[in-house]
C-alpha cells in the first residue's frame, strides 16, 4: 500500500514538473540559460 | 554587462586534458596486450604480473579511472568556471586534486599487477587506496561545489547538474561498496557476504557505468554540443526532464548484472524494468544532443570534432538501447558471461565514452591555449576514422563471438539432454573473432597516438601564448550579486 502510495506520488510529481516546465512563462528564462555554453564565443575570447 | 575580475584556473584543466590522452594510449596499450593473450595465451610468459587477471583490471582502472576520469576531471573544471563566470574555489585544493589523482592511478598501476585486489570488479584497488581515493574526492568535490556556490549568474547550467550528481553518487557507492575490514597493509575483506555481497557490488557496478560513465559525460555532452556546433542545445527544458529521469531510474537497475544467480527473483525483475524504463531518458538525452545539429548538419561534413561528438551519441544510443535488451530475462540467458557482454561494454567505453571525450579535448584544447584551432584538423579527421572503424571491428566482433557462445553453450541433445558442444569446441569457434578484436582494438590505439602527436604539436604551437583568460562577465540579466 505505501510503496504504491510514493510511487504515485513521485509519479504525479515528476508529471507536475514536466507541466511546469512546459509553462509558456518559462520560456525566456529557459532560452536564456541554454545560451549559456555561447557566451564565450559571443565575446570573441574563447 | 557585469564586471568580474580575475582570470580562470586554467593549469588544473589543461594538466588533466594532457593525462587523459596520455592515460587512454596507456590504457588501451594495455587493452591491446590483454587482446593479444586471449589469442596467444603463452604472451604471459608464465611471469605472474604479466598475467592476464592481473592486466585485465589495470586494463579496466586504467580506462575508466585513468582516461575517462582525468577527462572528467579537465572538462567539469573547465565547463564549471565559464558556466558559473568565476575562478574555480581554490587553487590548491585543485591542484591537490589532480596530484592526488595521478597517485591514486600511480598506485593502481602498481598494485595491480602485484596482484593486490579486492576481487571486486571496478573496485579491486585495496583499502589504503580507497581512502586516497576518497579524500581526493571530497576534495573535488569542494572545488565543484565551492565554485558553484560564488557563481557570478543566478542559473546553475545543466551540465552543471550532471557532473555534481556524479560527484555525489560516485562519493556514495565508492564509500559504501568498499567498506571492508583490513588485515593487513594491503588486504581486506569487504563486511558484507554472500547475495547481500554480489548485490552491493552490483548496484555498485551498475552506476559506476551509469554514473561515472554515462551521467558524467552527459554533462560533457550538454556543454560541448552546443558548443562546437555553434548552437544552444535542442531543447532545454528537455534537458531538465533528461537529468531528473536519468538519476531517478539509474540506481535500480544493477539487479540485472546478477540475472539467474542467488538474488531473490523479484530483485533480478526489478531490475530489469528499470532497466527497460531507462531507455526512455537514455535516448530522450541522447536525441535531444543530435538534433542540437539542427540546421547546422552541413557542418558534419567539415568538422571532425563535431563527428567526434555526434557519433558518440549514436554509440550512447546504441549501447542503451543494447543494455535494457540484455537486461531482460530470457535475453540474459544468453548473453551473459558470453563476449556480446565485453562489445557491449566497448560499444559504451570506447564508442560512447571515448569518442566524447576525445571530441570534448579537441574542442577544449584550443580554447585552453589561445590558439584557434588544434595543429591539424586532418589529424583529428584521420582519428576520427581510425576510431570508428577501430570500434566497429571490434563491438562487431565480440557479438559474434558472444552469440555463437551463449548458443554453443546451451545447445542439447532433445534425445538425452546432454551438452552437444564442450566448453573447448565452442572457445575453438569463437577463437578467430579474438584475432578480429585484437586488430580493432590495435586500429584504437593507433588513433591515439595520431591524438598524442597532434595534442603534443598544438602544445608547442602554444609554448608562448598560455596567458591567463580573464574571466567573463555574465550578461546582466542572468548576474547574480
Amino acid at each position: 500500500m505505501v510503496p504504491g502510495l510514493i510511487t504515485a506520488v513521485l509519479l504525479l510529481l515528476f508529471v507536475g514538473g514536466c507541466i511546469w516546465l512546459w509553462r509558456p512563462g518559462n520560456k525566456p528564462a529557459l532560452d536564456a540559460a541554454a545560451q549559456m555554453p555561447l557566451d564565450d564565443d559571443k565575446e570573441g575570447t574563447a | 554587462m557585469v564586471g568580474v575580475e580575475g582570470s580562470y584556473n586554467d593549469k588544473v584543466v589543461r594538466q588533466f586534458a594532457v593525462m587523459t590522452v596520455v592515460w587512454g594510449v596507456v590504457g588501451m596499450l594495455v587493452g591491446v596486450f590483454i587482446a593479444a593473450q586471449l589469442y596467444w595465451p603463452a604472451l604471459g610468459f608464465d611471469v605472474p604480473w604479466l598475467s592476464y587477471g592481473r592486466l585485465r583490471p589495470l586494463h579496466t582502472n586504467a580506462v575508466i579511472f585513468a582516461f575517462g576520469g582525468s577527462a572528467l576531471f579537465a572538462t567539469s573544471l573547465y565547463t564549471v568556471q565559464r558556466t558559473c563566470h568565476v575562478r574555480l574555489l581554490s587553487d590548491k585544493l585543485a591542484s591537490f586534486v589532480f596530484w592526488g589523482w595521478q597517485l591514486v592511478i600511480v598506485a593502481a598501476a602498481i598494485t595491480l599487477p602485484m596482484g593486490y585486489t579486492q576481487g571486486k570488479e571496478y573496485a579491486e584497488l585495496e583499502w589504503p587506496i580507497d581512502i586516497l581515493i576518497t579524500i581526493v574526492w571530497v576534495a573535488y568535490a569542494v572545488v565543484f561545489f565551492g565554485t558553484i556556490a560564488k557563481r557570478k549568474v543566478k542559473h546553475i547550467y545543466v551540465a552543471n547538474w550532471f557532473y555534481g550528481a556524479y560527484i555525489i553518487t560516485i562519493a556514495l557507492l565508492h564509500i559504501v561498496n568498499n567498506l571492508a575490514i583490513p588485515a593487513g597493509a594491503f588486504k581486506s575483506y569487504s563486511v558484507y557476504s554472500g547475495a547481500v555481497d554480489a548485490m552491493v557490488q552490483w548496484w555498485y557496478g551498475h552506476n559506476a557505468v551509469g554514473f561515472f560513465l554515462t551521467t558524467a559525460f552527459l554533462g560533457m555532452m550538454y556543454y560541448f554540443v552546443p558548443k562546437q556546433a555553434g548552437r544552444p542545445i535542442y531543447s532545454y527544458r528537455l534537458s531538465i526532464v533528461h537529468f531528473w529521469a536519468l538519476i531517478a531510474v539509474y540506481m535500480w537497475a544493477g539487479p540485472h548484472h546478477l540475472q539467474y544467480t542467488a538474488l531473490p527473483d523479484w530483485a533480478q525483475s526489478l531490475g530489469m524494468v528499470f532497466s527497460l524504463v531507462l531507455l526512455a531518458p537514455s535516448w530522450g538525452g541522447a536525441i535531444n544532443g543530435i538534433l542540437t545539429l539542427s540546421g547546422v548538419w552541413y557542418k558534419l561534413r567539415t568538422d571532425p570534432i563535431l563527428k567526434f561528438l555526434i557519433v558518440s551519441l549514436s554509440f550512447y544510443m546504441m549501447s542503451t538501447f543494447e543494455g535494457p535488451m540484455m537486461s531482460i530475462k530470457t535475453v540474459n540467458s544468453l548473453s551473459h558471461y558470453t563476449d556480446w557482454t565485453i562489445g557491449h561494454v566497448h560499444a559504451g567505453a570506447i564508442g560512447w565514452v571515448a569518442m566524447i571525450s576525445i571530441g570534448s579535448i579537441y574542442a577544449m584544447l584550443p580554447r585552453l591555449l589561445g590558439l584557434p584551432k588544434m595543429y591539424s584538423i586532418k589529424l583529428i579527421d584521420t582519428h576520427f576514422w581510425l576510431h570508428t572503424i577501430g570500434v566497429v571491428v571490434y563491438i562487431a566482433s565480440m557479438w559474434i563471438a558472444g552469440v555463437t557462445q551463449g548458443l554453443m553453450w546451451r545447445a542439447t541433445d532433445p534425445e538425452n539432454g546432454t551438452l552437444v558442444y564442450s566448453f573447448v569446441e565452442a572457445l575453438n569457434a569463437t577463437k578467430p573473432y579474438y584475432l578480429f578484436r585484437l586488430g580493432g582494438g590495435l586500429i584504437v590505439l593507433a588513433g591515439m597516438l595520431v591524438m598524442g602527436w597532434n595534442v603534443f604539436k598544438t602544445f608547442r604551437l602554444a609554448a608562448a601564448s598560455t596567458a591567463p583568460q580573464p574571466v567573463l562577465p555574465p550578461n546582466a540579466a542572468d548576474a547574480r550579486a
